[in-house]
This record gives C-alpha cells, sequence and structure tokens, in this order.
C-alpha cells in the first residue's frame, strides 16, 4: 500500500487503453478519482498533464503526471508492489513486453486498416490480423490466460482485442477472428470477458459500436476532403 | 542470476542494434556477436525471431529476447548487480525514462527518414520543422533528466542516452545529405554538449558506425528501393 496516495485517471469511456489501465488499478485495488474526457474539447487539466500528445489515459499520481497506456501499467506495477501483473521471472517478462509491443503496434495497425482502409488496404489489414492471430492463438495453446491460470499483464495488454476487435469487426463491417482458425483465442475472449474484473469493467457494447461506427464514417470523410 | 552464454544477432548501421551493444558493453558482459545481412537472413535469426524476423535478437542461454527496448530491460533486470542501473530505480523516473523513449522512437525514424526522403524543398521544410520541435522537447526534457548530471541517466549512460544516442550518426549522416544543421549548438546547446560526452565514452566509441559508412548505406539502400520500384511497375 502507498499511503497518503492521490490518483486520478484521465480517459475517456470508449478507449481501451483507458480501460486496461483501470483494469489495472482495480486489480490492484487502488482507489481513484476519474475523469472523463471530451476528446473533441480537452481540458484545460488534461493539456497541461500531457502537453506532448493530449491524449489520454494520463494517470496523475500525488500530481505526478505519467502517461502512454504501457508506461503507466509498469509504473503501477513497481508503485504498488504487492500482487504483481507482470511476471516475477526475468525472461517471462521479457516475453510479456514482447507480446504488448506486438499488439500495440502490429495488431493496432492491421485492425486501423482493416477498419479504415478500403479495397487493397483493407484485405491487407485482414490478412496481416489472421497472421497475428495465430501467433497469438500458438501462445495461447494450454492455456486458460496468456498469465497462466489467471489474468496477468499480457492478457491486461491484449484485452482490446477480445472486446474492441469484435465491435470494429461490426462497425466496420469485416470479419478476422474465427472460432476455428483460432479455437485458443476464441476461448481465450470468452475466458477473459466472463472473468469478474473484467465483466464489470467494459464500455457498454451497443454504445461502443454505435461510436466506432460514427468514427469511421468521420475517417472516411476526413479522406475524401484530403482528396 | 545473469549468468550463461550470450549472443547478440544484429546489423552494425541499426541504432536499435547499437543500444543494445552500447548496454551491454556498460555492464561489462561479454557476449558472441553476429552481423546479420538483413537482405539474407540467418536461419538463427527466422527461428529465435519468427514474427518479426527483425535484430536485435539477444540470446541468453539459448533463449531469445527480441524487441530493443524489451531486451535493454532483460539485460537491467537479469544483471542488476553487474554495472550501473539502465533504467532509472525511482518508479516515476523510470516512467519519464520510457516515455521519452516512446517519443524518440515513434519520432525520429519518420522524421529523419522524412528528411531524406523528401522529393520537394516544401516537403523537406516541413519535416525539418518537425525535426527542430522535437530537439527542443528534447533539450527540455534532457534539463529535467539529467538535473545537472553529464547523462539523461544522471552519472552514466542510461536508457534514454542509449536511445537516443544510438541514433547519432544518423542524424549527422542526414545533416550533411541535407544540408541543414539540425543539432545546432546555439539552440540546442546542452544536447550537442551531451551528444559529445555520449560519443567519447568508452562503451558506445567502438560500436557508433562512422558517417561515411552510413552515408555509403543510404545510396546501397536507395538503389535497392529504386530497382525494387522498377521490378514493381514492369
Amino acid at each position: 500500500m502507498v499511503p497518503n496516495s492521490e490518483v486520478r485517471l484521465f480517459g475517456m469511456w470508449a478507449s481501451p487503453a483507458v480501460w486496461r489501465v483501470e483494469w489495472a488499478l482495480k486489480m490492484k485495488g487502488i482507489e481513484f478519482e476519474y475523469i472523463e474526457e471530451d476528446v473533441s474539447d480537452k481540458s484545460s487539466s488534461l493539456l497541461m498533464y500531457n502537453p506532448i500528445n493530449k491524449q489520454v489515459p494520463v494517470l496523475v499520481h500525488n500530481g505526478k503526471p505519467i502517461v502512454e497506456s504501457l508506461v503507466i501499467l509498469e509504473y503501477i506495477d513497481e508503485t504498488w508492489n504487492d500482487k504483481p501483473i507482470l511476471p516475477v521471472d526475468s525472461y517471462e517478462r521479457a516475453k510479456a513486453r514482447f507480446w504488448a509491443t506486438f499488439v500495440d503496434v502490429k495488431c493496432r495497425e492491421a485492425a486501423r486498416k482493416s477498419f479504415f482502409g478500403e479495397g487493397e488496404e483493407r484485405e491487407n489489414g485482414i490478412e496481416n490480423l489472421e497472421i497475428q492471430l495465430k501467433a497469438l492463438d500458438e501462445e495461447l495453446e494450454g492455456k486458460k490466460f496468456f498469465a497462466g491460470n489467471s489474468i496477468g499483464y499480457t492478457d491486461l495488454v491484449v484485452g482490446w482485442m477480445a472486446f474492441w476487435l469484435g465491435v470494429a469487426e461490426e462497425a466496420g463491417d469485416f470479419k478476422a477472428v474465427n472460432s476455428s482458425k483460432f479455437p485458443f483465442f476464441t476461448a481465450w475472449i470468452e475466458n477473459f470477458l466472463q472473468d469478474p474484473l473484467i465483466k464489470n469493467n467494459l464500455p457498454p457494447r451497443d454504445k461502443t459500436v454505435e461510436f466506432f461506427r460514427l468514427f469511421r464514417q468521420a475517417g472516411s470523410c476526413a479522406k475524401a476532403n484530403v482528396k | 542470476m545473469g549468468e550463461g552464454e550470450l549472443k547478440l544477432l544484429g546489423m552494425w548501421a541499426s541504432p536499435y542494434v547499437i543500444r543494445v551493444r552500447i548496454v551491454l558493453n556498460q555492464k561489462g558482459l561479454k557476449y558472441e556477436y553476429f552481423e546479420e545481412d538483413l537482405t539474407n537472413k540467418s536461419e538463427l535469426l527466422l527461428k529465435c525471431n519468427p514474427i518479426h524476423k527483425k535484430v536485435p535478437v539477444l540470446i541468453h542461454n539459448d533463449r531469445p529476447i527480441c524487441e530493443s527496448s524489451v531486451i535493454l530491460q532483460y539485460i537491467d533486470e537479469a544483471w542488476s548487480e553487474s554495472g550501473p542501473s539502465v533504467l532509472p530505480t525511482d518508479p516515476y523516473e523510470h516512467a519519464m525514462a520510457r516515455f521519452w523513449a516512446v517519443y524518440i522512437d515513434d519520432k525520429m525514424r519518420s522524421t529523419l527518414l522524412g528528411i531524406l526522403g523528401a522529393t520537394t524543398e516544401e516537403a523537406k521544410a516541413v519535416k525539418i520543422t518537425e525535426a527542430m520541435s522535437m530537439l527542443e522537447l528534447l533539450e527540455e526534457a534532457f534539463k529535467k533528466c539529467s538535473k545537472g548530471k553529464p547523462f539523461f541517466g544522471g552519472d552514466t549512460i542510461g536508457f534514454l542516452d542509449v536511445t537516443l544516442g544510438s541514433s547519432l550518426t544518423w542524424f549527422k549522416t542526414i545533416e550533411n545529405l541535407s544540408e541543414q544543421k539540425l543539432l545546432d549548438e546555439t539552440k540546442f546547446p546542452e544536447l550537442v554538449e551531451w551528444a559529445e560526452r555520449f560519443l567519447s565514452a568508452d562503451c558506445a566509441k567502438e560500436v557508433m558506425p562512422e558517417v561515411q559508412k552510413i552515408e555509403e548505406y543510404i545510396t546501397v539502400l536507395k538503389a535497392r528501393s529504386a530497382a525494387a520500384a522498377v521490378a514493381s511497375s514492369k
């Protein structure tokens, strides 16, 4: 326990990066104040705490801001170091961090192309997503969660793919996740979403699908305006 | 904890590889180095990093670790008793170092390659302005992180020093090729002095490539991509 601790989280209800920080805070039993940001009209506090990226999530601990969700997760784990989220063994930690970079860079890019892209770009995105899902599926063979029998760091960071990838598929009208091609990954999605920590800590699905549908339309308009 | 056999798969010009070598040197760790031909990747590389097929890969007692930032953290944790800490021990300073490293890796590559690849003067000017803004932020970050000491990491070279420092030869090369001073001592005096200290450090000296070699390499890369463009348009 960290005594006399003031923890604030600046977030946005639909953002997967924000939710993964919330999951980590709740897993550790850390009390925090949540501040919802209107990302089209950012508060002066957000701009003060994150002048470089001006993005959520921002964790403010005793007045000091930490940004970038993966950096925040490690900060939380180091500062409140009971009930560790990251593995203890150095090599297992390296593997967990590797998967974090993989899903946040490669998978996110492929999902972006599949969701916003058209024609060849979209096909390329879906093809890449399938290759990536295969890798994740192989990693999960014989395991309930990436971390073993219970949720850990890797599950929290891949977590966006359990919920938001399905949302993107519905809002963007494409399909990549397939239970016969990726049986372990599909089972993991079920296990992850049913876990008590996660089940009660997700945005409402219909509202999120609608939000992403509008987001996609705005993306297409922006592209059209640029042409 | 950290004993046993170390191998590093790398490529001489890659800042991601260079930063790992500097840290291994700093920690006084012996390792076997394998230079990869990225146009003809070795079986070992493809086996150890099947997902990305990229360098650097550190192999410790036959177990591969991939991604340079992951490798640096691994070295720090596995050899915490040897040599200075790579990352700050204070969680907040650790978070700051990792944040700036993400910023540098995001911006640096695209900005520098953007300057190099710009086909018009306007496009080049846009990228140069981006580079200048980035350096302004880093000048401020240096003051905050170093707190008057010689490096971002304090008394010794750390995570953020190698993340930025490993690109210094590319920086210099692109300054020459674009005829544009980026690391200007009048605008960024702290960074310029830091760069000189970094480049003269024992752990960095022998692994930083020469400007001329990078210039030659850029010529090779441009020829290769021109050939590929011709081939794909047929």
